[in-house]
Protein backbone atom coordinates (compact mmCIF):
# COMPACT_ATOMS: atom_id res chain seq x y z
CA UNK A 1 0.00 0.00 0.00
CA UNK A 2 1.60 3.13 -1.03
CA UNK A 3 0.01 6.75 -0.06
CA UNK A 4 -3.08 6.43 1.11
CA UNK A 5 -4.77 9.27 1.42
CA UNK A 6 -3.65 9.85 -2.94
CA UNK A 7 -5.25 12.72 -4.12
CA UNK A 8 -7.76 13.52 -2.20
CA UNK A 9 -8.42 17.05 -1.94
CA UNK A 10 -8.88 18.30 1.75
CA UNK A 11 -11.83 20.04 3.17
CA UNK A 12 -11.63 23.47 4.19
CA UNK A 13 -14.72 23.13 6.43
CA UNK A 14 -17.66 20.96 7.69
CA UNK A 15 -20.99 22.94 6.66
CA UNK A 16 -24.25 21.56 7.67
CA UNK A 17 -25.97 19.04 5.40
CA UNK A 18 -28.83 20.31 3.14
CA UNK A 19 -32.11 19.02 1.55
CA UNK A 20 -29.25 16.98 -1.03
CA UNK A 21 -27.17 15.38 1.20
CA UNK A 22 -29.99 13.94 3.10
CA UNK A 23 -31.70 12.55 -0.32
CA UNK A 24 -28.15 11.57 -1.09
CA UNK A 25 -28.19 9.16 2.41
CA UNK A 26 -31.79 7.80 1.68
CA UNK A 27 -30.77 6.72 -1.90
CA UNK A 28 -27.87 4.94 -0.71
CA UNK A 29 -29.89 3.29 1.94
CA UNK A 30 -32.27 2.24 -0.56
CA UNK A 31 -29.83 1.32 -3.21
CA UNK A 32 -27.95 -1.42 -0.43
CA UNK A 33 -31.55 -2.35 0.88
CA UNK A 34 -32.25 -3.36 -3.29
CA UNK A 35 -28.96 -4.88 -3.65
CA UNK A 36 -29.16 -7.37 -0.60
CA UNK A 37 -32.41 -8.29 -1.58
CA UNK A 38 -30.81 -9.15 -5.26
CA UNK A 39 -28.21 -11.37 -3.55
CA UNK A 40 -30.57 -13.18 -1.30
CA UNK A 41 -32.45 -14.89 -4.37
CA UNK A 42 -34.11 -17.15 -1.82
CA UNK A 43 -35.50 -14.38 -0.05
CA UNK A 44 -37.22 -13.51 -3.07
CA UNK A 45 -38.47 -17.05 -3.78
CA UNK A 46 -39.40 -17.78 -0.30
CA UNK A 47 -41.70 -14.79 -0.20
CA UNK A 48 -43.52 -15.53 -2.80
CA UNK A 49 -43.92 -19.26 -2.10
CA UNK A 50 -45.54 -18.60 1.06
CA UNK A 51 -48.52 -16.86 0.00
CA UNK A 52 -49.12 -18.18 -3.11
CA UNK A 53 -49.08 -22.00 -1.51
CA UNK A 54 -52.03 -20.38 1.24
CA UNK A 55 -54.10 -19.33 -2.28
CA UNK A 56 -53.41 -22.51 -4.38
CA UNK A 57 -53.59 -24.88 -1.75
CA UNK A 58 -55.34 -23.62 1.56
CA UNK A 59 -57.73 -21.37 -0.29
CA UNK A 60 -58.66 -23.73 -2.69
CA UNK A 61 -59.81 -26.27 -0.19
CA UNK A 62 -61.46 -24.24 1.94
CA UNK A 63 -63.40 -22.33 -0.91
CA UNK A 64 -65.87 -25.16 -0.43
CA UNK A 65 -65.87 -24.54 3.37
CA UNK A 66 -65.95 -21.12 4.08
CA UNK A 67 -68.54 -19.18 2.40
CA UNK A 68 -67.73 -15.31 2.11
CA UNK A 69 -71.37 -13.34 2.31
CA UNK A 70 -71.80 -9.84 0.98
CA UNK A 71 -69.57 -7.62 3.38
CA UNK A 72 -68.10 -4.31 2.29
CA UNK A 73 -65.83 -3.54 0.36
CA UNK A 74 -67.67 -6.51 -1.69
CA UNK A 75 -71.25 -5.62 -3.63
CA UNK A 76 -71.15 -9.63 -4.57
CA UNK A 77 -70.89 -13.17 -3.71
CA UNK A 78 -66.55 -13.35 -3.67
CA UNK A 79 -64.60 -16.59 -3.88
CA UNK A 80 -62.57 -16.93 -1.20
CA UNK A 81 -59.65 -16.90 -2.75
CA UNK A 82 -60.34 -13.52 -3.45
CA UNK A 83 -61.70 -12.30 -0.36
CA UNK A 84 -57.76 -14.22 0.91
CA UNK A 85 -55.84 -12.23 -1.55
CA UNK A 86 -55.46 -8.93 1.16
CA UNK A 87 -54.35 -10.74 4.06
CA UNK A 88 -51.93 -12.54 1.90
CA UNK A 89 -50.27 -9.09 0.78
CA UNK A 90 -50.43 -8.15 4.61
CA UNK A 91 -49.05 -11.74 5.28
CA UNK A 92 -45.79 -10.75 2.71
CA UNK A 93 -45.96 -7.55 4.10
CA UNK A 94 -46.03 -8.73 7.79
CA UNK A 95 -43.48 -11.43 6.57
CA UNK A 96 -41.39 -8.42 5.00
CA UNK A 97 -41.08 -6.19 8.31
CA UNK A 98 -40.35 -9.16 10.56
CA UNK A 99 -37.17 -10.31 8.12
CA UNK A 100 -35.86 -6.21 8.17
CA UNK A 101 -35.85 -6.83 12.36
CA UNK A 102 -33.99 -10.16 11.83
CA UNK A 103 -31.68 -8.88 9.00
CA UNK A 104 -31.07 -6.06 11.52
CA UNK A 105 -30.37 -7.96 14.26
CA UNK A 106 -27.72 -10.15 11.84
CA UNK A 107 -26.16 -6.42 11.15
CA UNK A 108 -25.95 -5.68 14.62
CA UNK A 109 -23.87 -9.17 15.40
CA UNK A 110 -21.99 -8.99 12.33
CA UNK A 111 -20.79 -5.03 13.56
CA UNK A 112 -22.47 -3.97 9.76
CA UNK A 113 -24.86 -1.93 11.94
CA UNK A 114 -22.44 -0.06 13.50
CA UNK A 115 -21.54 1.84 9.94
CA UNK A 116 -25.52 2.93 9.67
CA UNK A 117 -25.45 3.93 13.14
CA UNK A 118 -22.21 6.56 12.97
CA UNK A 119 -23.33 7.95 10.23
CA UNK A 120 -23.39 12.13 11.38
CA UNK A 121 -26.75 12.20 9.72
CA UNK A 122 -29.38 12.24 12.52
CA UNK A 123 -30.77 8.35 13.88
CA UNK A 124 -34.02 8.95 13.65
CA UNK A 125 -33.45 9.90 9.82
CA UNK A 126 -31.30 7.18 9.30
CA UNK A 127 -34.00 4.53 10.71
CA UNK A 128 -36.57 5.62 8.66
CA UNK A 129 -34.75 5.79 5.71
CA UNK A 130 -34.04 1.81 6.71
CA UNK A 131 -37.80 1.55 6.74
CA UNK A 132 -38.79 3.03 3.64
CA UNK A 133 -36.10 0.86 1.92
CA UNK A 134 -37.25 -2.04 3.62
CA UNK A 135 -40.77 -0.94 2.74
CA UNK A 136 -39.93 -1.06 -0.89
CA UNK A 137 -38.43 -4.10 -1.12
CA UNK A 138 -41.92 -5.98 0.39
CA UNK A 139 -44.36 -3.69 -2.29
CA UNK A 140 -42.77 -4.98 -4.85
CA UNK A 141 -42.73 -8.63 -3.48
CA UNK A 142 -46.83 -7.61 -3.00
CA UNK A 143 -47.09 -6.74 -6.52
CA UNK A 144 -45.22 -10.03 -7.79
CA UNK A 145 -47.64 -11.91 -5.87
CA UNK A 146 -50.16 -10.04 -7.25
CA UNK A 147 -48.72 -10.57 -11.15
CA UNK A 148 -49.03 -14.45 -10.84
CA UNK A 149 -52.54 -14.61 -8.58
CA UNK A 150 -53.95 -12.47 -11.50
CA UNK A 151 -52.77 -15.82 -13.79
CA UNK A 152 -54.51 -18.09 -11.21
CA UNK A 153 -57.80 -16.29 -11.61
CA UNK A 154 -57.92 -13.42 -8.95
CA UNK A 155 -58.36 -10.31 -10.05
CA UNK A 156 -59.14 -6.92 -8.81
CA UNK A 157 -60.60 -4.01 -10.38
CA UNK A 158 -57.72 -2.66 -12.99
CA UNK A 159 -57.74 0.55 -10.81
CA UNK A 160 -57.34 -1.20 -7.11
CA UNK A 161 -53.74 -2.25 -8.25
CA UNK A 162 -52.77 1.60 -8.20
CA UNK A 163 -55.21 2.72 -5.67
CA UNK A 164 -53.85 -0.08 -2.78
CA UNK A 165 -50.35 1.36 -2.96
CA UNK A 166 -51.03 3.93 -0.24
CA UNK A 167 -52.66 1.23 1.54
CA UNK A 168 -49.50 -1.31 1.14
CA UNK A 169 -47.07 1.25 1.93
CA UNK A 170 -48.92 2.37 5.16
CA UNK A 171 -49.16 -1.28 6.02
CA UNK A 172 -45.82 -2.11 5.47
CA UNK A 173 -44.58 0.96 7.44
CA UNK A 174 -46.68 -0.38 10.55
CA UNK A 175 -45.18 -3.47 10.31
CA UNK A 176 -41.67 -2.40 9.27
CA UNK A 177 -41.81 -0.05 11.85
CA UNK A 178 -42.97 -3.30 14.72
CA UNK A 179 -40.14 -5.24 13.17
CA UNK A 180 -37.14 -2.60 14.08
CA UNK A 181 -38.62 -1.89 17.12
CA UNK A 182 -38.84 -5.66 18.32
CA UNK A 183 -35.12 -5.84 16.55
CA UNK A 184 -34.11 -3.63 19.43
CA UNK A 185 -35.27 -6.32 21.86
CA UNK A 186 -33.89 -9.30 20.34
CA UNK A 187 -30.22 -9.90 22.01
CA UNK A 188 -29.38 -12.71 19.58
CA UNK A 189 -30.20 -14.13 16.06
CA UNK A 190 -30.88 -17.20 18.04
CA UNK A 191 -34.00 -15.23 19.57
CA UNK A 192 -35.85 -14.71 16.20
CA UNK A 193 -37.58 -18.30 16.31
CA UNK A 194 -39.65 -16.80 19.59
CA UNK A 195 -40.82 -14.16 16.79
CA UNK A 196 -42.32 -16.38 14.40
CA UNK A 197 -44.25 -17.90 17.50
CA UNK A 198 -45.00 -15.26 19.53
CA UNK A 199 -45.89 -12.24 17.24
CA UNK A 200 -45.93 -13.08 13.42
CA UNK A 201 -48.16 -16.18 13.93
CA UNK A 202 -50.55 -14.51 16.51
CA UNK A 203 -50.44 -11.67 14.52
CA UNK A 204 -51.40 -13.49 11.14
CA UNK A 205 -53.88 -15.81 12.55
CA UNK A 206 -56.03 -13.87 15.29
CA UNK A 207 -57.13 -11.05 12.75
CA UNK A 208 -59.66 -10.67 9.32
CA UNK A 209 -56.60 -11.92 6.64
CA UNK A 210 -58.35 -15.72 6.61
CA UNK A 211 -61.88 -15.18 7.84
CA UNK A 212 -64.30 -12.39 8.08
CA UNK A 213 -64.79 -10.77 11.61
CA UNK A 214 -68.62 -11.59 11.67
CA UNK A 215 -67.81 -15.34 10.99
CA UNK A 216 -65.11 -15.14 14.19
CA UNK A 217 -67.88 -13.46 16.38
CA UNK A 218 -70.27 -16.17 15.89
CA UNK A 219 -67.51 -19.06 16.30
CA UNK A 220 -65.61 -17.04 19.29
CA UNK A 221 -66.57 -13.92 20.49
CA UNK A 222 -63.14 -13.74 22.88
CA UNK A 223 -61.37 -14.26 19.91
CA UNK A 224 -63.43 -11.54 17.98
CA UNK A 225 -62.07 -9.12 20.97
CA UNK A 226 -58.99 -9.82 20.03
CA UNK A 227 -58.92 -9.17 16.20
CA UNK A 228 -60.12 -6.24 16.85
CA UNK A 229 -57.39 -5.15 19.21
CA UNK A 230 -54.50 -6.79 16.43
CA UNK A 231 -53.00 -3.62 14.71
CA UNK A 232 -52.61 -6.24 11.98
CA UNK A 233 -56.45 -6.96 11.47
CA UNK A 234 -56.87 -2.88 10.36
CA UNK A 235 -53.56 -3.28 8.09
CA UNK A 236 -55.37 -5.94 5.83
CA UNK A 237 -58.59 -4.19 6.10
CA UNK A 238 -57.02 -0.76 4.72
CA UNK A 239 -55.59 -2.96 2.00
CA UNK A 240 -58.92 -5.18 1.08
CA UNK A 241 -61.00 -1.74 0.68
CA UNK A 242 -58.39 0.51 -1.02
CA UNK A 243 -58.61 -2.28 -3.66
CA UNK A 244 -61.97 -1.01 -4.36
CA UNK A 245 -60.89 2.58 -4.18
CA UNK A 246 -62.46 2.86 -0.59
CA UNK A 247 -61.13 3.80 2.61
CA UNK A 248 -61.93 2.34 5.31
CA UNK A 249 -61.01 5.47 7.94
CA UNK A 250 -61.02 3.53 11.52
CA UNK A 251 -58.30 0.81 9.64
CA UNK A 252 -56.57 4.31 8.12
CA UNK A 253 -56.51 6.02 11.81
CA UNK A 254 -55.48 3.02 13.41
CA UNK A 255 -52.71 2.01 10.84
CA UNK A 256 -51.16 5.48 11.21
CA UNK A 257 -51.78 5.73 14.92
CA UNK A 258 -49.51 2.02 15.60
CA UNK A 259 -47.30 3.52 12.70
CA UNK A 260 -46.27 6.46 14.68
CA UNK A 261 -46.27 4.35 17.99
CA UNK A 262 -43.82 1.68 16.49
CA UNK A 263 -41.86 4.40 14.87
CA UNK A 264 -41.32 6.93 17.72
CA UNK A 265 -40.15 3.43 19.90
CA UNK A 266 -37.63 2.65 17.11
CA UNK A 267 -36.34 5.45 17.34
CA UNK A 268 -36.24 5.48 21.39
CA UNK A 269 -34.90 2.40 21.12
CA UNK A 270 -31.83 2.90 18.87
CA UNK A 271 -30.66 5.86 20.74
CA UNK A 272 -28.19 5.36 22.82
CA UNK A 273 -28.64 7.47 25.56
CA UNK A 274 -32.06 5.82 25.74
CA UNK A 275 -32.37 2.99 23.62
CA UNK A 276 -32.25 -1.04 24.75
CA UNK A 277 -29.85 -2.05 21.65
CA UNK A 278 -27.07 -0.62 23.72
CA UNK A 279 -27.71 -2.53 26.87
CA UNK A 280 -28.67 -5.63 24.97
CA UNK A 281 -24.61 -5.41 24.18
CA UNK A 282 -22.92 -5.41 27.56
CA UNK A 283 -21.88 -9.02 27.89
CA UNK A 284 -19.59 -8.54 24.45
CA UNK A 285 -17.67 -5.32 24.84
CA UNK A 286 -14.37 -4.78 27.06
CA UNK B 1 7.63 16.67 6.48
CA UNK B 2 6.79 15.78 10.09
CA UNK B 3 3.94 16.00 12.65
CA UNK B 4 4.25 19.30 13.02
CA UNK B 5 3.18 20.25 9.81
CA UNK B 6 0.85 17.90 9.86
CA UNK B 7 -0.40 20.03 12.68
CA UNK B 8 -0.55 23.50 11.12
CA UNK B 9 -2.35 21.43 7.47
CA UNK B 10 -5.44 20.45 10.14
CA UNK B 11 -5.32 23.74 11.14
CA UNK B 12 -5.56 25.57 8.23
CA UNK B 13 -8.54 23.58 6.89
CA UNK B 14 -10.98 23.25 9.34
CA UNK B 15 -10.19 25.06 12.95
CA UNK B 16 -10.90 27.87 14.22
CA UNK B 17 -8.45 27.70 16.93
CA UNK B 18 -5.17 25.75 16.36
CA UNK B 19 -5.35 24.33 20.30
CA UNK B 20 -8.43 22.90 20.06
CA UNK B 21 -7.38 19.40 20.64
CA UNK B 22 -8.88 16.86 18.19
CA UNK B 23 -10.11 14.39 20.57
CA UNK B 24 -10.81 15.38 24.16
CA UNK B 25 -12.31 12.66 27.01
CA UNK B 26 -12.58 14.58 30.63
CA UNK B 27 -13.73 12.28 33.22
CA UNK B 28 -15.19 9.62 31.51
CA UNK B 29 -16.42 6.39 33.02
CA UNK B 30 -18.90 4.07 31.72
CA UNK B 31 -20.14 0.56 33.49
CA UNK B 32 -21.76 -2.59 32.15
CA UNK B 33 -24.75 -2.69 35.04
CA UNK B 34 -22.52 -3.22 37.98
CA UNK B 35 -19.27 -4.06 36.04
CA UNK B 36 -17.33 -0.61 35.50
CA UNK B 37 -15.36 -0.88 32.18
CA UNK B 38 -14.13 2.51 32.33
CA UNK B 39 -13.44 4.75 35.70
CA UNK B 40 -12.88 8.17 35.25
CA UNK B 41 -10.92 8.43 32.13
CA UNK B 42 -9.35 11.73 31.19
CA UNK B 43 -6.79 12.47 27.97
CA UNK B 44 -6.69 14.54 25.15
CA UNK B 45 -4.74 13.96 21.28
CA UNK B 46 -3.70 17.30 19.64
CA UNK B 47 -4.30 18.01 16.12
CA UNK B 48 -2.08 15.85 13.86
CA UNK B 49 -0.68 13.40 16.48
CA UNK B 50 -0.57 9.89 16.46
CA UNK B 51 -1.74 8.49 19.82
CA UNK B 52 -1.50 4.86 20.71
CA UNK B 53 -4.37 3.53 22.82
CA UNK B 54 -2.40 0.51 24.83
CA UNK B 55 -4.37 -2.12 27.39
CA UNK B 56 -4.61 -5.84 27.74
CA UNK B 57 -7.82 -7.54 26.16
CA UNK B 58 -10.64 -6.54 28.34
CA UNK B 59 -8.78 -3.20 29.72
CA UNK B 60 -11.85 -0.99 27.80
CA UNK B 61 -10.73 -0.40 24.71
CA UNK B 62 -13.63 -0.83 23.18
CA UNK B 63 -15.61 0.96 25.23
CA UNK B 64 -13.97 3.92 24.88
CA UNK B 65 -14.34 3.51 21.13
CA UNK B 66 -18.23 2.96 21.47
CA UNK B 67 -18.48 6.06 23.58
CA UNK B 68 -16.52 8.35 21.14
CA UNK B 69 -18.27 6.73 17.95
CA UNK B 70 -21.75 7.26 19.93
CA UNK B 71 -22.35 3.90 20.08
CA UNK B 72 -22.96 4.48 23.33
CA UNK B 73 -23.86 7.47 25.00
CA UNK B 74 -21.56 9.31 27.62
CA UNK B 75 -23.38 9.04 31.03
CA UNK B 76 -20.60 10.10 33.08
CA UNK B 77 -17.85 12.94 31.76
CA UNK B 78 -17.61 14.78 28.21
CA UNK B 79 -15.96 14.23 25.09
CA UNK B 80 -15.66 15.96 22.60
CA UNK B 81 -13.86 15.67 18.81
CA UNK B 82 -12.45 19.39 17.62
CA UNK B 83 -14.29 21.29 20.13
CA UNK B 84 -18.02 19.34 19.45
CA UNK B 85 -19.71 17.44 21.98
CA UNK B 86 -20.21 13.73 20.89
CA UNK B 87 -23.44 13.81 23.24
CA UNK B 88 -25.15 17.45 21.91
CA UNK B 89 -23.41 17.86 18.77
CA UNK B 90 -22.83 14.37 17.61
CA UNK B 91 -23.82 14.91 14.40
CA UNK B 92 -20.85 17.52 13.85
CA UNK B 93 -18.71 15.08 15.83
CA UNK B 94 -19.26 12.28 13.53
CA UNK B 95 -18.61 13.61 10.46
CA UNK B 96 -14.80 14.49 11.50
CA UNK B 97 -14.18 10.76 12.76
CA UNK B 98 -13.37 8.35 10.42
CA UNK B 99 -14.18 4.79 12.24
CA UNK B 100 -12.15 1.37 11.42
CA UNK B 101 -14.04 -0.57 14.25
CA UNK B 102 -12.16 -4.07 15.67
CA UNK B 103 -15.04 -6.62 13.61
CA UNK B 104 -15.14 -6.11 10.12
CA UNK B 105 -18.13 -4.30 9.21
CA UNK B 106 -17.73 -4.68 5.18
CA UNK B 107 -20.72 -5.89 4.11
CA UNK B 108 -19.31 -9.59 2.12
CA UNK B 109 -22.32 -9.68 -0.09
CA UNK B 110 -21.68 -6.62 -1.75
CA UNK B 111 -18.54 -5.44 -4.24
CA UNK B 112 -16.21 -3.07 -2.72
CA UNK B 113 -17.21 -0.50 -4.70
CA UNK B 114 -21.40 -0.75 -3.08
CA UNK B 115 -19.42 -1.28 0.02
CA UNK B 116 -17.76 1.97 -0.32
CA UNK B 117 -20.68 3.69 -2.10
CA UNK B 118 -22.96 2.76 0.90
CA UNK B 119 -20.52 4.75 3.05
CA UNK B 120 -20.11 7.82 1.21
CA UNK B 121 -23.89 8.20 0.82
CA UNK B 122 -24.33 8.02 4.06
CA UNK B 123 -22.00 10.96 4.79
CA UNK B 124 -24.16 12.78 2.18
CA UNK B 125 -21.22 12.92 -0.92
CA UNK B 126 -23.09 12.47 -3.86
CA UNK B 127 -22.11 9.27 -6.55
CA UNK B 128 -20.19 11.36 -8.86
CA UNK B 129 -17.60 13.27 -6.22
CA UNK B 130 -18.05 9.31 -4.18
CA UNK B 131 -16.78 7.65 -7.67
CA UNK B 132 -14.01 10.14 -8.08
CA UNK B 133 -12.63 9.69 -4.41
CA UNK B 134 -13.40 5.73 -4.23
CA UNK B 135 -11.22 5.44 -7.41
CA UNK B 136 -8.35 7.71 -6.01
CA UNK B 137 -7.94 5.91 -2.52
CA UNK B 138 -8.27 2.53 -4.41
CA UNK B 139 -5.52 3.49 -6.69
CA UNK B 140 -3.27 4.59 -3.77
CA UNK B 141 -3.63 1.03 -2.08
CA UNK B 142 -3.13 -0.88 -5.72
CA UNK B 143 -6.35 -2.14 -5.39
CA UNK B 144 -8.35 -0.52 -8.03
CA UNK B 145 -8.78 -3.88 -9.97
CA UNK B 146 -10.85 -5.43 -7.12
CA UNK B 147 -13.03 -2.85 -7.00
CA UNK B 148 -16.23 -4.76 -8.60
CA UNK B 149 -15.57 -8.35 -6.90
CA UNK B 150 -17.04 -9.62 -3.81
CA UNK B 151 -16.04 -8.25 -0.49
CA UNK B 152 -15.93 -12.04 0.36
CA UNK B 153 -13.47 -12.62 -2.07
CA UNK B 154 -10.71 -10.44 -0.31
CA UNK B 155 -8.19 -12.17 2.28
CA UNK B 156 -8.57 -10.29 5.88
CA UNK B 157 -5.22 -7.94 5.29
CA UNK B 158 -7.53 -6.74 2.23
CA UNK B 159 -10.83 -6.15 3.77
CA UNK B 160 -8.76 -4.12 6.32
CA UNK B 161 -7.44 -1.80 4.02
CA UNK B 162 -10.47 -1.16 2.11
CA UNK B 163 -12.18 -0.51 5.70
CA UNK B 164 -9.66 2.07 6.16
CA UNK B 165 -10.39 3.54 2.60
CA UNK B 166 -13.88 3.38 3.81
CA UNK B 167 -12.98 5.17 6.83
CA UNK B 168 -11.05 8.36 5.20
CA UNK B 169 -13.44 8.65 2.53
CA UNK B 170 -15.40 11.53 3.89
CA UNK B 171 -12.34 12.60 4.44
CA UNK B 172 -12.23 12.96 8.55
CA UNK B 173 -9.78 14.79 10.37
CA UNK B 174 -9.05 12.23 13.64
CA UNK B 175 -9.29 8.64 12.40
CA UNK B 176 -9.58 5.70 15.04
CA UNK B 177 -8.67 1.76 14.73
CA UNK B 178 -9.20 -0.60 17.31
CA UNK B 179 -7.32 -2.94 17.19
CA UNK B 180 -6.74 -2.91 13.20
CA UNK B 181 -3.86 -5.18 13.10
CA UNK B 182 -5.52 -8.55 14.68
CA UNK B 183 -5.42 -11.16 13.23
CA UNK B 184 -3.23 -9.85 10.19
CA UNK B 185 0.42 -11.33 9.13
CA UNK B 186 3.62 -9.08 9.98
CA UNK B 187 3.71 -8.28 6.24
CA UNK B 188 0.14 -6.72 5.91
CA UNK B 189 0.41 -5.32 9.95
CA UNK B 190 3.66 -3.44 8.71
CA UNK B 191 1.93 -1.55 5.65
CA UNK B 192 -1.44 -0.64 7.62
CA UNK B 193 0.38 0.48 10.42
CA UNK B 194 3.07 2.19 7.92
CA UNK B 195 -0.07 3.77 5.55
CA UNK B 196 -1.46 5.25 8.57
CA UNK B 197 1.78 7.11 9.63
CA UNK B 198 2.36 8.19 6.82
CA UNK B 199 -1.20 9.67 6.58
CA UNK B 200 -0.42 11.29 9.96
CA UNK B 201 2.87 13.30 8.26
CA UNK B 202 1.39 14.26 4.82
CA UNK B 203 -1.95 15.12 6.01
CA UNK B 204 -1.89 15.88 9.21
CA UNK B 205 -5.19 13.30 10.41
CA UNK B 206 -4.86 13.07 14.12
CA UNK B 207 -5.01 9.16 14.60
CA UNK B 208 -6.02 6.92 17.46
CA UNK B 209 -5.06 3.65 17.64
CA UNK B 210 -6.15 1.32 20.06
CA UNK B 211 -3.42 -2.05 20.58
CA UNK B 212 -2.27 -4.63 22.39
CA UNK B 213 0.63 -5.06 20.47
CA UNK B 214 3.82 -3.11 22.30
CA UNK B 215 5.47 -3.41 18.57
CA UNK B 216 3.49 -1.11 16.78
CA UNK B 217 4.50 1.81 19.59
CA UNK B 218 7.30 4.01 18.10
CA UNK B 219 9.35 6.81 20.14
CA UNK B 220 7.81 9.87 18.67
CA UNK B 221 3.93 8.61 19.87
CA UNK B 222 1.80 9.62 22.47
CA UNK B 223 1.39 6.64 24.51
CA UNK B 224 -2.45 5.82 26.40
CA UNK B 225 -2.57 2.74 28.48
CA UNK B 226 -5.32 2.07 30.10
CA UNK B 227 -5.86 -1.33 32.99
CA UNK B 228 -8.80 -2.91 34.16
CA UNK B 229 -11.30 0.48 32.77
CA UNK B 230 -8.14 3.27 34.35
CA UNK B 231 -5.99 5.10 33.03
CA UNK B 232 -2.74 4.22 34.56
CA UNK B 233 -0.22 6.00 31.59
CA UNK B 234 -0.53 9.65 29.46
CA UNK B 235 1.99 11.02 27.92
CA UNK B 236 5.05 10.44 25.01
CA UNK B 237 6.78 6.94 24.50
CA UNK B 238 9.93 8.16 26.51
CA UNK B 239 7.82 9.92 29.32
CA UNK B 240 6.21 6.81 29.90
CA UNK B 241 8.88 4.58 29.99
CA UNK B 242 10.06 6.75 32.68
CA UNK B 243 7.39 6.99 35.48
CA UNK B 244 7.49 3.70 34.92
CA UNK B 245 10.90 2.97 36.41
CA UNK B 246 11.32 0.88 33.25
CA UNK B 247 13.83 0.34 30.11
CA UNK B 248 11.84 -0.30 27.36
CA UNK B 249 7.83 0.11 26.90
CA UNK B 250 7.26 -3.38 26.37
CA UNK B 251 9.04 -3.64 29.90
CA UNK B 252 6.63 -0.40 31.24
CA UNK B 253 3.54 -1.69 29.78
CA UNK B 254 4.40 -4.87 31.93
CA UNK B 255 4.62 -2.96 34.86
CA UNK B 256 1.68 -0.83 34.13
CA UNK B 257 -0.50 -3.87 33.65
CA UNK B 258 0.63 -5.34 36.33
CA UNK B 259 1.89 -8.74 33.79
CA UNK B 260 5.52 -8.52 36.25
CA UNK B 261 4.09 -8.98 39.29
CA UNK B 262 1.93 -12.20 37.99
CA UNK B 263 5.41 -13.47 36.21
CA UNK B 264 7.30 -13.14 40.36
CA UNK B 265 3.87 -13.98 41.70
CA UNK B 266 4.26 -17.36 39.45
CA UNK B 267 7.72 -17.69 40.18
CA UNK B 268 7.18 -16.97 44.14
Amino acid sequence: MTEISGNISIPTGYSRFGLMQYLVCLKGILIREGLRYLHQRERFISSLVRPLLWLFIFAAGFRQVLGVSIIPPYQTYVLYEVYITPGLCGMILLFSGMQSSLSMVYDREMGNMRTLLVSPFPRWFLLISKLLAGVAVSIVQVYAFLFIAWFWGVKAPPAGYLLTLPALFLAGMMLGALGMLLSSMIKQLENFAGIMNFVIFPMYFASSALYPLWRVQEASPLLYKICLLNPFTYAVELVRFAFYGKIEWMSFIVVCGFTLVFITGAIIAYDPSRGLVIKKQEGGNN
Amino acid sequence: MGPNAGLKTVHDRSLPDANVPALELTSVSYSYGRRQALDNISFSIAPGRFAVLLGLNGAGKTTLFSLISHLFATRNGHIHVFGNDIDRKSGEALRRLGIVFQARTLDLDLSVHQNLSYHASLHGIGSREANTRIHDLMQSIDMSDRLHEKARSLSGGQIRRVEIVRALLHQPSLLLLDEATVGLDIKSRATILGDIRKLVEQKGISVLWATHLIDEVNHADQVIVINQGKLVANGTTHDVVKDAGADTINEAFSRLTGIISLNVGGHL
